[in-house]
């Protein structure tokens, strides 16, 4: 086995340090909120979060376009991983989210356009995963995934806009007028900076779990050689 | 170019291969015009769509109460699901008598621009779901006493198939190379198509209820700007799922 780069361990550590250093300042120097509490504290983790899957969204968009132009398999590892972190990451966002929803706006979920948005990607990425896994040679497997990360890239915005649409013709929903006053206070000073420290520190996590998936990628890849080496 | 020249058509030399003007053109209708036929006579296809339409607009009578009052604001809802439903079928169908016995790989051999058959395969979907929406449009207008036959209704018909058959006919190449085939396709396709079902319920929505067009007009423009821009993807990124 391959020793791990040393740039990597640094990050890996500086990762664990940073979410410390998060959570002690979300907990300890952000101020807390008037009228929600602790609850407000999920909104940084929220934020980045969502953050971070709509980096892996991006990466995976691009690293799908590569794959296509160049046909070099090392860009279908990095939209593999980039769309596992999104995946997991918009999962913990919409969680998040609705501990955020029940006491702001008294339900868990709203046919928001942001909400609903979130869920499809999460279907998307879902169907990736499914499509993945129904073919077995390699080279296919990224072309097809590359080819329906680029349709699903296309039609997540065009989604967005059609549920925003939806709801400007149809206002009368459930908690859009609460909705509207989605930031639900107004940010103190230092409540910006936490945001700011977590949404760094979620980029850098992005970042190394990138690298620690894509490494894991090529392994894999590797091993894979070696077992069909065995056999001929 | 070579129309320009001042000699006549004539005087080619017969050595010359014969390159008919249009190729492009007469590719995909002779692709359309193949599935067309095949279809006249084996009636597989159409004949399992219909009757699946129709079984879904009976299970739908048993699901949700379509009483009268409701039945403008319900009836779009109802009508694009079972033509979604539908159209799964006939996509799956479609690619999969090509997969079976290599038929595909017949058509790829053949010296013309991959894209003219995924638009002969679309077109042939399209008209698939057309022919549906035209049987089941005067048999749910029968069934529920509501007229179906307005004509902002059949042009959102005409560009919600339109956006759900580019996307569909590429998902179902890829899908119906998977080993998992028939399963995928729904599962691929419904999530990236939602801006088409949505907003082809709501323009059919504001027809019905004889909405001001105002209001109908961003959904007609939302439709024909996801037909633009995913014939054109599809257009670029078909050679890719062909590709061996």
């Amino acid at each position: 086995m391959e020793p791990r780069p040393k740039l990597l361990s640094l990050l890996t550590g500086l990762s664990v340090l940073l979410f410390l250093a998060t959570l002690a300042v979300v907990f300890l120097y952000a101020p807390l909120e008037a009228r929600m509490n602790y609850v407000q504290k999920v909104f940084y983790i929220h934020i980045s979060t969502a953050w971070v899957g709509m980096l892996g969204f991006l990466a995976a968009a691009a690293a799908g376009v590569a794959f296509l132009a160049t046909k070099n398999l090392k860009w279908d590892i990095v939209e593999v991983a980039a769309v596992e972190i999104s995946l997991v990451f918009f999962f913990i966002a919409i969680v998040t989210g609705s501990i955020w929803a029940k006491p702001s706006w008294g339900t868990w979920w709203t046919w928001d356009a942001r909400l609903t948005t979130a869920a499809i990607l999460e279907m998307i990425y879902l169907a990736y995963l499914l499509l993945r896994q129904g073919i077995e040679d390699p080279e296919r497997r990224a072309r097809f995934g590359a080819v329906y990360t680029l349709i699903g890239g296309l039609s997540v915005p065009v989604t967005f806009l059609s549920i925003r649409l939806w709801q400007t013709i149809h206002p009368a929903i459930i908690g859009t007028a609460s909705a509207q006053a989605q930031g639900g206070f107004a940010m103190a000073p230092t409540m910006l900076q936490t945001m700011f420290f977590a949404l760094f520190t979620f980029s850098v996590i992005f970042v190394t779990l990138l690298w620690h998936r894509v490494r894991l990628g090529r392994l894999a890849e590797k091993v894979e050689q070696r077992k069909l080496q065995e056999f001929k | 170019m070579t129309r320009n020249r001042p000699s006549p058509p004539a005087a080619r030399p017969p050595s010359l291969p014969p390159r008919p003007r249009g190729g492009f053109g007469r590719a995909v209708l002779a692709i359309l015009w193949k599935d067309l036929a095949a279809e006249m006579r084996s009636r597989e296809l159409l004949s399992a769509m219909l009757v699946f339409a129709l079984l879904v607009i009976l299970i739908f009578n048993f699901a949700i109460e379509l009483a009268p009052a409701l039945r403008s604001t319900i009836t779009p809802g109802v009508l694009w699901v079972t033509l979604a439903f539908a159209g799964t079928l006939g996509l799956n169908r479609s690619m999969a008598v090509e997969k079976d016995r290599g038929c595909l790989d017949g058509l790829l051999l053949a010296p013309v621009d991959r894209s003219a058959i995924f638009f002969g395969k679309m077109l042939a979907n399209l008209v698939f779901m057309l022919l549906v929406a035209a049987i089941l449009l005067p048999v749910y207008s029968l069934l529920y006493n509501i007229n179906l036959f307005r004509p902002g209704l059949l042009l959102v018909i005409l560009l919600g198939s339109l956006g759900y058959v580019a996307v569909g006919t590429l998902l179902a190449g890829m899908a119906v190379q998977a080993r998992t085939r028939e399963v995928l396709l729904p599962i691929l396709l419904f999530p990236v198509i939602v801006p088409v079902l949505l907003a082809a319920v709501r323009a059919s929505g504001g027809f019905l209820q004889s909405a001001p067009f105002e209001q109908i007009l961003p959904w007609l423009n939302l439709l024909i700007g996801y037909d633009v821009i995913f014939l054109a993807v599809a257009y670029m990124v078909f050679d890719f799922i062909v590709e061996e």
